[in-house]
C-alpha cells in the first residue's frame, strides 16, 4: 500500500516547508517537492501540517480490568484522534501489569486491535503495593520500556533503593510518581490560596518535592536511570536543574493541565480540574512553561486518565483523580502556548516526538526517509469542538468539554496505515 | 432597587453584596418578632416543601432550619446519611434526583465535603441554602452572627472582631470574613500557626495574629471557636491544656479587648478548653441569642428565596 500526501507543510526549524512525502508499505519513502507517482491513496494535506507521529510516555488504558472507563482499543483511537501514534501504557490496571502474562495480554491486545503503538510500562514493585521487587527483569525480556507504580509510590526508601539497584542491573528505567503519603494526607487540590478559600484539604507541592529529591539521591546511588512523571512545582524543577548539572541520569516530563492552568480552575469545585499532582499555583505553571521552553523539562505526557461519568459526577472529595488528555494535549498547548507566543512549535513539537523517544530510547519521533511511516496530518488554523461525540476515548472527563480548540488532527498514520481519519470520524 | 433573592441559592456570602446582606439583616429582625410571639406561626410558605439533606451530623444547625421552615408553614422532610452511606448506596445525584421527584422546593444541606451545595442546586435545579460544606462555608452561621453584632453595637463598619481557635478547620471563619469584611468591620483571626491556613492574608484581606493578647487588643467583638476535639490525634497541636493555656477565652485574657467587648461562639462549646463558663455565661456573652437569632436568619432566608408573601 502506497500513501501519497500532497501539499504538507511539515517543520524546517521553526519554519514550515511545503514538501510531499510518499508512504510504501509500512516506511517513509520519500519526502520531497512534488511527487508523482501512483499511489493507492492520495491525501492531500493542502494548509495542514505533516508532524512525526507523538509518543506519549505516560497513558492509562484501564486494560485490563476497568475496561468501562477505556480499554486498549478506544485508548488507541484516542491516541489517534489526538495525533498520538505511540503509547505508553501504566501499569495500574487490575490485576497490576507486574508480571509477564499481563505484559503480553496488552502486547497482543494492542498488535491485533490497537490504533496506536503500545509500549508496556512494568509495576516497579508487586501489585504496585510497595512492598516487593516484581520481577522486573523477565518482563523487560518481554519487551517493557520501563518500571513503574504510577498512580502510587515507593514509600520505603530502602526498598525504593533496592529496586533502583536491580533495575539499574538489567538497564531498565524507573519512572516514578513522586508523592509522599504523608504530606499529601487527604489532600484534594494544590495547599495554596484556593484551598485556604475553599475549604479543600491541600497537597503541598513538598509531598512532591522531598520524594524528587529522596529519588535522585537513591538513583545516584544506584546508578539507576529515573524519569520523573508529571512534574509540577518550580522546587521539583530546582532539584532536577541540580541533577542534571551534575550529569545524572534523570529526566522529566510535564502534563498539557499544568502547563495551561493553575489551581484557580478548582474554584468551581469542577471534578474535572481535581487529579496528581494538583494543579499548581501560578508560579509553579509559568516556572513549567519556562522548564518546557529552555529543555530542563525532557517532553510532554499526557497521564490520560480516563474515569466514567459516574466516578466523576460526585462530591469533589470522593470523585477521583485525573483527566484524560490524548485527545486535546497539541489543540490545547497550540492554543495556550504557541498562539500565545510562549513556546516555539518546534519545541512544542519536539516535546511530544524526538524528546520522549529519546527519553526511553524508544524508535519514532522523527520524519525520516527509510523510518517508519508514524505520523500525523494536522489543520492547526481548523477549529473543533470537544464534546462527549468528539472524544473518542471511553471517558469524557476532561476540562476542555464543550469547549472549541483550534488544531484539527485530519489523519494520523501509523506504521504506514490510516489509523485515524477526521472525514470517517464525522 | 430590591434586592432578588427569588430562587437564588445561597452558597457563600461572596455572592452577595453588602447591601443584599444588608436587606436579609432587616428581614430577619421582622422574623425575630415572630420567634417572640406566643403563637410563632405565619402562614407565608404554606404548600412549600423544604428538605433538610443533611449528610454530616447536626442536630443543632438540622433543628434550627426545621424549626424556620416550620414557622412560616412549610412542610419539612429530613433527609440524613452517613457520608459512608451515600459513598457505598447511592449517589448524591441519584438521592437528588429521587428527592427531587418528591417536588422539594428548596434544599438546606450540609455535608462535609466542600461545593456540595452547588452540586445539590445543579441536580436539583432548584434553590439550595448551604448549612455548612466541609471547612468551605456556612453562611447561615456567619449571617446570623452578624446580625447579632449588628443589633447589639449597630453599623459594623470600622468595629474591630476577633476570632480565635482552630481557623484551619473552620467554616465560620471563612463566611464571617467574607461578610463582615463587606460591612467594613475590620477582622482578626488567632490561633497556633499549624491551626492557621496558609495566605489568610492575601486571600481574606484580614490580619493574621498567633498571640492572643495581641489579637485580642481593643477588640470590640471577640468570637471563640470550638476546638474538634477529634483534631488531637492529627499532630497538629499537643494537647488540649497547652493549647487553652495559649489560646483560652478568660477574664484573664479578654482584659486585653474594649471593656464591653462581646463575647460569642457558633457552639457547641468545650467549656474549660477554648473558653471559660466565666465569660461564655458572663454579661458581655450573646452566645444563647446567637441561638435564637439563626432560627429568625434561616426564616428571612427561606421567605425571601421562595418568595413568601409578607
Amino acid at each position: 500500500m502506497k500513501i501519497l500526501i500532497k501539499n504538507a507543510n511539515i517543520l524546517q526549524g521553526n519554519k514550515l516547508k511545503k514538501t510531499d512525502i510518499l508512504i510504501d508499505r509500512k516506511k517513509i519513502a520519500l519526502i520531497a517537492n512534488k511527487i508523482v507517482k501512483i499511489a493507492d491513496r492520495v491525501l492531500d494535506a493542502k494548509g495542514a501540517c505533516v508532524f512525526p507521529g507523538f509518543i506519549d510516555l505516560h497513558v492509562h488504558l484501564r486494560d485490563p480490568g476497568q475496561t468501562y472507563k477505556e480499554d486498549i482499543v478506544s485508548g488507541t483511537r484516542a491516541a489517534a484522534h489526538g495525533g498520538f501514534t505511540a503509547v505508553c501504557a501504566m501499569p495500574n490496571t487490575e490485576p497490576v501489569t507486574d508480571n509477564i502474562a499481563s505484559v503480553e495480554y496488552i502486547q497482543l491486545r494492542a498488535k491485533e486491535h490497537g490504533h496506536a503503538r503500545v509500549y508496556v510500562v512494568g509495576a516497579i514493585t508487586k501489585k504496585s503495593a510497595g512492598e516487593e521487587i516484581s520481577e522486573m527483569a523477565t518482563m523487560k525480556s518481554g519487551g517493557i520500556v520501563a518500571v513503574s507504580d504510577d498512580g502510587k509510590c515507593v514509600q520505603n526508601a530502602r526498598l525504593m533503593l533496592s529496586c533502583m539497584r536491580y533495575a539499574s542491573n538489567f538497564n531498565i528505567p524507573l519512572i516514578i510518581h513522586a508523592e509522599d503519603y504523608s504530606l499529601a494526607g487527604k489532600g484534594q487540590i494544590h495547599a495554596g490560596k484556593v484551598a485556604t478559600q475553599v475549604g479543600l484539604s491541600g497537597i503541598s507541592g513538598l509531598a512532591e518535592e522531598v520524594i524528587i529529591a529522596r529519588d535522585i539521591m537513591l538513583a545516584e546511588s544506584a546508578g539507576a536511570k529515573l524519569h520523573i512523571a508529571h512534574i509540577s512545582t518550580a522546587r521539583s524543577l530546582e532539584l532536577v536543574r541540580q541533577a542534571k548539572a551534575k550529569g545524572l541520569p534523570v529526566t522529566c516530563e510535564v502534563t498539557p493541565h499544568h502547563l495551561v492552568m493553575n489551581e484557580t480552575a478548582c474554584l468551581n469545585f469542577d471534578t474535572n480540574t481535581k487529579m496528581k499532582p494538583p494543579l499548581r499555583s501560578e508560579t509553579d505553571r509559568l516556572a513549567c512553561v519556562q522548564a518546557l521552553k529552555d529543555g530542563l523539562i525532557d517532553c510532554i505526557a499526557t497521564d490520560h486518565a480516563p474515569h466514567a461519568d459516574f466516578e466523576k459526577e460526585k462530591e469533589f472529595d470522593y470523585a477521583p483523580f485525573g483527566i484524560i488528555g490524548l485527545e486535546t494535549a497539541f489543540p490545547v498547548l497550540y492554543k495556550h502556548l504557541v498562539l500565545s507566543g510562549l513556546l516555539s512549535l518546534e519545541r512544542l513539537v519536539e516535546a511530544l516526538t524526538s524528546a520522549p523517544a529519546r527519553v526511553l530510547g524508544l524508535p519514532g519521533g522523527e520524519l525520516q526517509i527509510g523510518k517508519a511511516a508514524d505520523l500525523t496530518i494536522i489543520d492547526l488554523k481548523r477549529e473543533w469542538e470537544v464534546n462527549s461525540q468528539s472524544i473518542l476515548s471511553k471517558s469524557k472527563n476532561t476540562p476542555w468539554l464543550n469547549t472549541f480548540l483550534p488544531a484539527t488532527v485530519m489523519w494520523t498514520i501509523v506504521n504506514g496505515k490510516i489509523s485515524y481519519s477526521e472525514a470517517e470520524h464525522e | 432597587m430590591t434586592p432578588q433573592f427569588l430562587g437564588r441559592p445561597m452558597f457563600d456570602l461572596d455572592d452577595y453584596s453588602r447591601e443584599e446582606i444588608m436587606f436579609i439583616l432587616e428581614a430577619t429582625k421582622g422574623m425575630k418578632e415572630i420567634n417572640l410571639r406566643e403563637y410563632k406561626k405565619i402562614p407565608t410558605l404554606r404548600g412549600k416543601t423544604i428538605c433538610t439533606l443533611f449528610v454530616e451530623n447536626s442536630t443543632r444547625t438540622r433543628m434550627s432550619f426545621e424549626l424556620a421552615a416550620n414557622r412560616l408553614s412549610a412542610d419539612v422532610v429530613s433527609f440524613q446519611a452517613s457520608i459512608s452511606a451515600l459513598q457505598k448506596g447511592e449517589s448524591l445525584q441519584d438521592t437528588v434526583y429521587t428527592l427531587g421527584a418528591m417536588g422539594i422546593d428548596l434544599y438546606c444541606i450540609r455535608h462535609s465535603s466542600p461545593g456540595s451545595p452547588q452540586l445539590v442546586h445543579k441536580y436539583s435545579g432548584k434553590p439550595v441554602i448551604n448549612g455548612g460544606d466541609g471547612r468551605h462555608a456556612h453562611p447561615t452561621q456567619a449571617l446570623l452572627d452578624i446580625f447579632s453584632i449588628w443589633e447589639k453595637l449597630g453599623d459594623l463598619k470600622g468595629l474591630k472582631i476577633t476570632i480565635v481557635g482552630d481557623i484551619l478547620n473552620s467554616r465560620v471563619v471563612r463566611s464571617n470574613l467574607i461578610g463582615m469584611q463587606k460591612l467594613g468591620a475590620k477582622v482578626t483571626v488567632c490561633g497556633p500557626k499549624t491551626l492557621m491556613p496558609g495566605n489568610m492574608e492575601s486571600v481574606y484581606g484580614c490580619r493574621v495574629e498567633y498571640d492572643l493578647a495581641t489579637a485580642l487588643y481593643d477588640a470590640d467583638v471577640v468570637m471563640g471557636l470550638r476546638m474538634q476535639l477529634e483534631r488531637m490525634g492529627e499532630g497538629l497541636f499537643p494537647s488540649l491544656e497547652e493549647y487553652s493555656k495559649h489560646y483560652v477565652l478568660s477574664k484573664d485574657t479578654i482584659k486585653y479587648a474594649k471593656k464591653h467587648a462581646l463575647i460569642m461562639h457558633p457552639g457547641p462549646m468545650n467549656r474549660g478548653v477554648e473558653i471559660l463558663p466565666e465569660i461564655a455565661d458572663g454579661m458581655q456573652s450573646v452566645i444563647v441569642e446567637q441561638v435564637a437569632n439563626g432560627v429568625a436568619v434561616r426564616m428571612a432566608l427561606m421567605f425571601l428565596i421562595l418568595g413568601g408573601k409578607a
